[in-house]
């Protein structure tokens, strides 16, 4: 095993690892470093791969992966919280190592599914996909087990990050064009959701998901 | 390697472990008092406090039964015997086939049942608390401990230490992030398991916030002695798990006189920066609330098990 590829896999390793930390996460600040973090370790996995491979473009989307979600991205969130005044602890509808057994079980069920897609695989970052399944199901979980709506987006935003290790590992990442797409989908997303928070807000004096659901009663 | 030079490294390791391990409980000490700012304590003063214990008259409680008076010297002979299993010095110890990883796991909960049993035997409320307690980080740091165990065993094979050991020694370099996730998960079974802060501070004073201090309230003279020895030789034991899991460069093979000399000063020279990390650990860590150690311990069997299936998915 070549040392790049050593690399990409503690990378990779780092990545599930950060996921199971956002998992864990109480507190709204935390999970902001914890998206930058996990960024930044996409970024040097794509730019590994990038060198061992001689890919131009995987070049371009590393630096792209840092400026935007290394950078922008968590700036951006840093200063939606701030403005919506919302550094409290984060409610979970499970309690937490409850979530973390259920994350397990969805680790051993992407590695189950990703060992006969990689056996199929001819790159050699192809013993990664499962990692990038696992971080994807993840940051579902994250999604679907957070009250809150900022949470939920910083879960969205981490699905996107497994995504985006998946593709590479799996194919060396998208054609550019793609690559550029999404990350400005990504952006664009970020500020939708930050006008939308202050929507749910305005509405309902909270940005508890659970109060939306009262809508159907009225 | 024959047999007589075999049981000579086995003798010599058994007595460097008993008799080292109070020097690196007065380590560990003198290093956080220096990063508390306090007068650090002589590194001997393990030793004073036991001189002292054994020429103490021992005073008995009167409703204690036999069980009492025997865990010391269960809690002490099970310590050795780990000691003994563990390759601290060298590997392919004449003892190492006596018991494999999970033997050893079991010779721990041994003493832990028993010291259990012995601070339930006199009936006092302190007693039972920090039994109940010590039942619940061990059942929960049991699991942790196992599977990072397993981690190290899948890699190379074999779940008897000293292969385990041998293996992981003499291998090229390659970068494991299943060993790197078995390590933190390990570190954090050794706190919880020597009761260390985060899960319990082995320095209070305040019996309601004790889990192993509350156990051995009423034990005095030579038998608080053999229990504080015993608990040097754990910590002494762990870290030497540890040191032979993740870092087990320069051990000597049994039999072999030559590399001794190096194979302890290595073995000096990692315990003095595991016990100054200790230390540091300690001094920046607050104690957790005890309803909050089953979310560490059940983050560390999180990571051993991570450990284990990134082991099967990326075979490193």
């Amino acid at each position: 095993m070549s040392l790049a590829n050593q690399i990409v896999n503690l990378l990779a390793a780092l990545l599930l690892l950060i996921a199971f930390a956002m998992l864990s996460q109480r507190r709204i600040l935390t999970l902001i470093k914890l998206l930058a973090w996990q960024g930044g370790a996409l970024a040097a996995s794509t730019a590994i791969v990038a060198y061992s491979t001689g890919q131009p473009h995987l070049y371009f989307s590393a630096g792209l992966t840092v400026a935007l979600k290394v950078g922008l991205i968590p700036w951006v969130l840093h200063r939606l919280i701030d403005r919506l005044n919302v550094r409290w602890d984060i409610e979970t509808l499970i309690n937490i190592p409850a979530t973390m057994l259920i994350g397990i079980g969805l680790v051993i069920f992407a590695f189950a599914l990703a060992t006969p897609i990689s056996q199929m695989a001819s790159v050699f970052t192809r013993s990664t996909l499962g990692i990038a399944l696992a971080s994807v199901l993840l940051s579902f979980l994250m999604m679907i087990v957070r009250r809150k709506a900022v949470p939920q987006v910083i879960g969205f935003l981490a699905m996107e990050n497994g995504l985006f290790f998946a593709a590479t590992s799996a194919t060396y990442g998208m054609p550019l064009v793609v690559e550029l797409g999404v990350a400005l989908d990504v952006l664009v997303g970020t500020f939708i959701f930050g006008i939308f928070f202050f929507h749910i807000r305005e509405q309902f004096d909270s940005l508890d998901i659970r109060h939306m659901e009262k809508l159907k009663q009225d | 390697m024959n047999l007589s030079a075999g049981i000579a490294f086995q003798v010599l390791q058994s007595v460097f472990v008993v008799l080292a391990a109070p020097l690196l409980m007065g380590w560990v000490n003198q290093c956080r008092a220096w990063l508390q700012n306090r007068t650090a304590p002589s590194v001997l003063l393990p030793y004073w406090t036991l001189a002292k214990l054994f020429h103490k008259d021992a005073v008995i409680a009167r409703d204690a039964s036999p069980l009492f008076r025997l865990t010391p010297y269960v809690l002490f002979g099970c310590m050795w015997l780990a000691a003994g299993i563990v390759p601290v010095l060298a590997t392919g110890l004449p003892f190492a086939p006596a018991a494999d990883i999970i033997a050893l796991v079991g010779v721990f909960a041994l003493a832990r049942v028993f010291s259990a049993l012995a601070a339930m035997d006199i009936g006092t409320s302190f007693g039972g608390l920090g039994a109940r307690r010590e039942m619940l980080i061990g059942f929960l740091a049991e699991p942790a401990m196992l599977m990072t165990l397993f981690t190290a065993a899948f890699i190379s094979g074999s779940t008897q230490l000293t292969t385990i050991v041998d293996t992981l020694a003499h291998r090229a370099f390659a970068i494991y992030p299943s060993l790197a996730f078995a390590g933190a998960a390990f570190l954090m079974v050794l706190l919880a398991e020597n009761a260390r802060i985060p899960i319990d501070n082995p320095t209070t004073h305040l019996e309601l916030t004790m889990v192993h201090e509350a156990m051995i309230l009423e034990y005095s003279a030579r038998h608080l002695a053999l229990i504080e020895w015993a608990v040097a030789i754990k910590l002494f034991a762990y870290m030497t798990i540890g040191i032979a899991l993740f870092m087990p460069w320069g051990i000597a093979a049994a039999g072999d006189w030559s590399a001794l000399p190096l194979a302890i000063a290595a073995l000096l020279a990692k315990l003095a920066l595991a016990g100054a990390a200790l230390a540091l650990l300690e001094t920046l860590l607050a104690k957790l609330r005890l309803f909050l150690a089953p979310e560490f311990l059940s983050a560390a069997f999180l990571l051993a098990v991570l450990g284990m299936l990134t082991h099967f998915l990326v075979q490193a």
